[in-house]
């Protein structure tokens, strides 16, 4: 198992927390809460080891396009970027609804 | 190629098997009363998982929910099969634990709690293997001391089943309700193929699988009480019914005599077919049919 930490900025308030997805095989879990404005942080505990580089590029693109003030937490049982990138997401759009 | 041809109900059904674990705890109760107890963002997670390698999940995949369901006090308490295989470990078995042992407390304390438990569990989780087991006592005692005030109801709708020992948890309920897609057993088929070799069980053929641990089988076989669709509005009425109908005049675990006379007309030393192994419902206890309104109490007294 291995576990990284991101930084972004971040300037946009955000109301609610969030929690969705499940640390099944090929699936993740994301929690997404609130923080103050200025950076958002991004904690990743993945069980498939020597991923980081493509953990960031996911991250890179997702914060690309998103500017909420929230930390994230990921337990990842082994999805793929794709599976990751809808989760992140699922939890946005569970925030804000 | 054959034409597929799905029934209205069918495809109009709502699935409660479709459901995540917490939405199908959240479905049972009165609208807007289900509360969540100790859940994710409270990370109470398994401290052993991460330091074999395996990434833990922030609820432990048990979902612990409180409120009312027909208009009494309840808590739910569902297992997230896609974790672990819904296995118990410390901390799952620590808040089922927990919830059953706070119902027991307030109906002691003159307000009846009932109990409802989502098995979509393999049973003990390996990696946590004495502490699962530890847990499993533990449970099986909680339930037996909650059952004498308000029904312990198990519901095991999922394929992923009921297995190992949460199979045993499951039997000391007081009333155990199933899905033909559910599964129940002690030894699963995987389990009974490594140990014994395929030629004993091929794990891999779906319909003896099914027609050995299957709900209609173990329905059949009185080990089940109420068999329903995979139905959200048949699971929740089901569930309703038996908690206004309250504790069973006699528990499952206290008819030995009826079990073991089933197992003593059985000859080992024949081969069965599963269709064979079935009891009719004239000789159980209990005789709930699938879809029917449950028995009243004067019903079950007439065996």
């Amino acid at each position: 198992m291995e576990q990284f930490e991101f930084k972004y900025p971040a300037k946009r308030k955000v109301l609610r927390r969030a929690h969705v997805g499940v640390v099944g095989s090929g699936d993740l879990e994301v929690l997404l809460e609130p923080t103050e404005i200025g950076a958002a942080s991004v904690l990743v505990r993945t069980s498939v080891d020597g991923f980081k580089d493509n953990w960031k590029a996911v991250l890179d693109r997702f914060f690309g396009q998103y500017d909420g003030a929230v930390h994230i937490e990921i337990n990842d049982a082994g999805a793929t970027p794709g599976a990751v990138y809808l989760r992140l997401q699922q939890a946005v759009e569970a925030s804000e609804s | 190629m054959r034409e597929v041809i799905f029934s209205r109900e069918y495809l109009q059904r709502r699935s409660f098997i479709e459901l995540s674990a917490r939405d199908r705890a959240e479905s049972l109760f009165d609208s807007g009363t289900g509360r969540e107890l100790a859940g994710p963002f409270d990370r109470i997670e398994s401290p052993w998982l991460a330091m074999q390698g395996v990434t833990p999940q922030a609820d432990d995949g048990c979902i612990v929910m409180r409120g009312t369901i027909a208009g009494q006090r309840a808590v739910v308490i569902a297992f997230n099969g896609a974790f672990q295989g819904g296995g118990i470990g410390e901390v799952s078995g620590a808040k089922l634990t927990t919830a059953l042992d706070l119902a027991c407390r307030d109906s002691e304390n003159g307000q009846p709690t009932s109990a409802v438990l989502l098995l979509e569990t393999g049973g003990v989780r390996l990696q946590e293997a004495n502490l699962g087991l530890a847990a499993v006592a533990e449970i099986i005692s909680s339930i037996i001391a909650l059952r004498r005030y308000a029904p312990v109801i198990s519901v095991i709708a999922g394929p992923v089943g009921c297995f190992g020992g949460m199979s045993l948890t499951a039997g000391v309920s007081s009333y155990i309700v199933m899905t033909p897609e559910g599964r129940l057993g002690l030894n699963g088929p995987e389990v009974i193929e490594e140990e014994s070799g395929v030629e004993e069980f091929d794990a891999s053929d779906r319909a003896l699988t099914w027609s050995i641990y299957g709900g209609q089988q173990r329905y059949n076989q009185g080990l089940v009480d109420i068999l329903v669709d995979d139905d959200i509005d048949q699971v929740i009425k089901t569930v309703q019914e038996l908690i206004t109908k309250g504790v069973p005049p006699r528990n499952r675990s206290e008819q030995v005599d009826v079990y073991r006379s089933h197992i003593a007309a059985l000859d080992p030393s024949t081969k069965w077919n599963p269709a064979d192994v079935s009891w009719s419902a004239a000789s159980l206890a209990r005789p709930i049919g699938r879809n029917q309104e449950v028995a009243s109490n004067e019903e079950e007294h007439n065996q």
